[in-house]
């Protein structure tokens, strides 16, 4: 991760001062609120009420003039959408626009730029000097212009990406755009570690493809019909850092073939060893076992019966199947499976291939040549080590999602984490009678490539018929050591969950207001909430631009949250993953021990014992400082031995080592 | 190889110099709403009974022995299209428009006798057919049925977004676009449940 201590002093500043005037009583029980202060919020726009657990609100912006029409509430027009941070800018992109906002002080953000550009639904991201722009809708114009677009086919419409050079980011300047046929509905900025000369551009698009005499080339036909279709692909868009007007279209890739699984609930580990133990009693019981796709499945009764009756008859016997019949069978029935399968696949149904025609979101982990796509009906995990031509290696269904939205990786990718957006955002989906597995988060191990799903996480309180809310938009919360994720549930509201054991995800924080209106349902809510630089920036769609910060609790400390605040970017797309690393500093021991002492990894006297040697330390310097860190880290080498969460007492003393090498001579 | 061809063609066309917008003041107004169609308002009013049939055709799941399956798939189905229903129905209100009724047999209008089928819905006669089923009987016609009712929807999608100066509405876009994508991949797993049915996959 890029690291600018300077460019966010200012941040650090000011998250000390409210630090040291926060007065509220800290809560350190490990219990959710009971009865759920969520129930029952009361309705309104800019005066709904609050709740709050394990959040603080540093500050409320509400949309600037050009974005906000007080006579309108909820204005879909005027739908806040995602956003992306550069400095101490925050970009959020605007169904009609996008608003630049000062954060420098979070407490009190100010409006920088506001740039009407009507075109829903203005994704935003930055790369160094230049900020890209997904547009969708069919109201986009190439000029920026109010007006719409009313003609079916226009070259005045825009549909794909707008790029601007932010060099001047008071005065952007509206650079070139990549027309594409289905426009973009969200787009990732892909960073490849062997190409500094280039950033790619992934653009998913869900809208329906343009007339190809709007723009050459489109096509919504079927595959079969022209190999050159623009369903069953995404677009790889290539910008030339040095000449970023020249951005263009590299590739098409078409991830999607040939994706036949049915979709299945994810199945669990136990899931899984059920079938492997089932396998094993049919075999025991001399079933027919093969081996399809590397896995042992056994061959059903409709297709052994007649094979066996066929030898029966061949011997010119009668009557039920000997052992015999069944030994002569046993070497074929592994290669007559096989080829009943491929004649199965042979003779497809006619319609289109199988497989979703696009993709929704897809977000990108460069450390580990990895993405992970939303796409349809999928979740793909696609190998990007040549960005131009990503790749897909595996892929999940799930019979309870219905729509994969958006992907997250946890910081050593050894998860993934999908969302289901059913219903499309706009819905009231955390009713009390809408299950909990559906609109909600699936959370996957990712071994050697291979994603196995865990358990799903969705929001618990019931919201009202009043409020759409489903899974969102959320960013990894950077605590060493554990995987803590901030996401926005629409009005729903922002929830704060620990992932680490993939099996039991729990919500630690959240923060959530009463519906917009009582009486019916006008949209609103948390599009995306970010981690970014110490705080948490909320997006919200009709209320503007929300900043929440964490209070330690019972499941966070205060050591955890400084170790969190230690790690700083320069600018961030969630979308594009960059791995965490956190600078020697005596909060990450700390966040370690603390984790330690709550799980009992550690034997509590040795937490202790560290925790003073620790101390001790800080107030050392030079090659004292040196030597007492050596010796602790040597310490706690030795305790990991005995110790209940011995990863994590390395880890803990990884860090003490590299406390050590930092301190001055 | 046949693929680069095509991407020649978009990149010229991504190549030509585009026009674009100067940077602009902020007016300190929001912009206008854009303005709604006939075509808008007849879209919208005209799902309601296209979804009215596939909620009333999935409601049917629980009593006719779907598979568990389908029996999800379905339940999924009414809940989604119920809310989407109720969409509608707040937009037309909104726009001041006549508000037809959730009629399974079809699109209801002002002056007319029957009600009209939309594209891709169930005749009469279809619909007596798959109440009279059971089972995987049941399962196999919902599926196909079902199949054709969805892509019936994303016609009425092509054709809104064929009419001049229709779906600038944001609501109207941002729906015809779900149900655009919703469809289509439920399409793609009804398929693949067909092919379960079939013995087409393991």
């Amino acid at each position: 991760m890029k690291s600018n201590p300077s460019s966010t002093s200012v941040l650090v500043i000011a998250a000390l001062a409210l630090a040291a005037c926060a007065t509220s009583k800290l809560d350190m029980s490990t219990s959710a609120p009971s009865p759920d202060p969520r129930v029952g919020l009361r309705a309104g726009w800019m005066n709904a009420a609050e709740a709050a657990w394990n959040l603080r609100v540093v500050s409320r912006t509400p949309p600037s003039a050009s974005f906000i029409n007080r006579s309108t509430p909820g204005d879909f027009t005027l739908i806040n959408s995602d956003i992306s941070f550069v400095g101490h800018y925050v970009i959020q992109g605007n169904f009609s626009g996008y608003q630049v906002w000062d954060i420098a002080n979070p407490s009190h953000p100010t409006l920088h730029t506001a740039y009407v550009c009507p075109g829903s639904q203005s994704d935003v991201s930055v790369y160094r000097r230049l900020m890209f722009v997904s547009g969708e809708a069919l109201n986009g114009r190439t000029d920026c212009g109010t007006q719409g677009v009313t003609d079916t086919v226009s070259h005045d419409r825009l549909r794909g990406i707008r790029i601007f050079d932010i060099t001047d980011i008071a005065h952007p300047k509206y650079i070139t755009n990549v027309q594409t046929c289905r426009g973009s509905h969200t787009h990732t900025v892909v960073t490849s570690p062997g190409d500094t000369a280039n950033v790619y551009i992934y653009v998913s698009g869900s809208a329906p493809v343009r007339s190809s005499s709007e723009l050459a080339g489109c096509s919504a036909a079927l595959p079969d019909s022209d190999p050159n279709t623009a369903l069953f692909r995404i677009e790889v868009i290539q910008v030339p850092l040095a000449a970023p007007e020249q951005a263009h279209i590299v590739s098409s890739p078409r991830i999607f073939n040939d994706l036949t699984a049915p979709a299945r609930h994810g199945e669990t580990p136990q899931d899984i060893a059920a079938a492997r133990q089932a396998v094993q009693e049919a075999k025991a019981r001399g079933g027919f076992v093969v081996v399809v796709d590397g896995q042992e499945s056994l061959v059903p009764g409709r297709i052994v019966n007649p094979l066996l009756d066929s030898i029966v008859k061949a011997r010119g016997g009668t009557g039920a199947p000997t052992a015999a019949d069944s030994n002569a069978l046993r070497p074929n029935i592994q290669a007559i499976a096989l080829a009943r399968i491929a004649a199965q696949q042979a003779r497809r149904r006619p319609g289109p291939p199988p497989g979703p025609t696009q993709c929704h979101d897809i977000t990108v982990y460069p450390a580990i040549g990895r993405a992970g796509g939303a796409c349809g009906g999928y979740g793909l995990l696609l190998d990007i080590s040549d960005p131009a031509n990503p790749r897909r290696i595996a892929a999940a269904a799930d019979s309870n999602f219905s729509f994969w939205h958006s992907a997250t990786f946890n910081n050593d990718g050894t998860k993934i984490l999908f969302t289901d957006e059913w219903g499309g955002g706009l819905q009231p989906r955390c009713r009390v009678t809408d299950k909990h597995e559906w609109g909600a988060d699936a959370i996957f191990t990712l071994i050697h490539d291979t994603m196995t799903f865990q358990s799903y996480y969705k929001l618990a309180p019931p919201q009202t018929p009043n409020e759409n809310c489903v899974a969102h938009n959320g960013s990894l919360i950077p605590i060493p050591g554990r995987d803590i994720m901030v996401q926005g549930w629409y009005q729903g509201g922002i929830s704060v969950f620990d992932w680490t054991d993939p099996a039991h995800p729990k919500e630690i924080a959240f923060f959530d207001r009463g519906p917009m209106d009582s009486t019916k349902l006008v949209g609103a809510g948390s599009w995306s909430a970010y981690w970014y630089n110490g705080y948490i920036v909320s997006s919200e769609i009709a209320r503007g631009l929300d900043v929440v910060e964490l209070k330690p609790s019972g499941f966070i400390s205060q050591n955890e949250i400084d170790a969190a605040k230690l790690v700083h970017v320069d600018f961030l797309n969630v979308q594009d993953q960059q791995q965490l690393t956190w600078p020697a500093s005596f909060a990450v021991p700390r966040a370690y021990l603390d984790q330690l002492a709550r799980a009992n990894g550690l034997a509590p006297e040795k937490v202790s014992a560290a925790r003073t040697a620790l101390a001790r330390a800080e107030r050392l310097s030079g090659q004292p400082r040196r030597d007492a860190l050596t010796q602790l880290a040597a310490q706690l080498n030795g305790d990991a031995q005995g110790a209940g969460d011995q990863a994590k007492v390395r880890a803990l003393a990884a860090a003490v080592t590299s406390l050590a090498a930092a301190a001055a001579r | 190889m046949r693929a680069a061809g095509a991407l020649w063609v978009l990149a010229v066309a991504a190549g030509t110099t585009p026009a674009v917008a100067q940077a602009k003041a902020d007016s300190g107004r929001p912009p206008p709403p854009p303005p709604y169609t006939a075509a808008d308002v007849h879209f919208m009013s005209g799902m309601i009974g296209h979804h009215a049939q596939a909620v009333l055709m999935a409601g049917w799941a629980p009593s006719h022995g779907a598979s568990a399956a389908v029996r999800a798939l379905c339940e999924r189905i009414v809940v989604g299209q119920r809310d989407e229903i109720a969409m509608m129905q707040r937009w037309l209100r909104e726009h001041d428009q006549p508000v037809p009724p959730a009629d399974p047999r079809g699109h209801v209008m002002p002056g007319m006798d029957q009600p009209m089928l939309m594209p891709g819905m169930l005749t009469p006669v279809q619909m007596a057919q798959l109440d009279s089923a059971r089972g995987a009987a049941f399962d196999r016609l919902f599926l196909t049925f079902m199949i054709q009712h969805h892509q019936g929807a994303i016609t009425m999608v092509n054709q809104l977004l064929a009419a001049p100066g229709a779906a600038q509405d944001g609501p109207v876009f941002r729906f015809a676009s779900d149900v655009n994508a919703d469809q289509t991949t439920e399409i793609d797993r009804m398929n693949r449940m067909l092919d379960v049915l079939d013995g087409r996959t393991q």
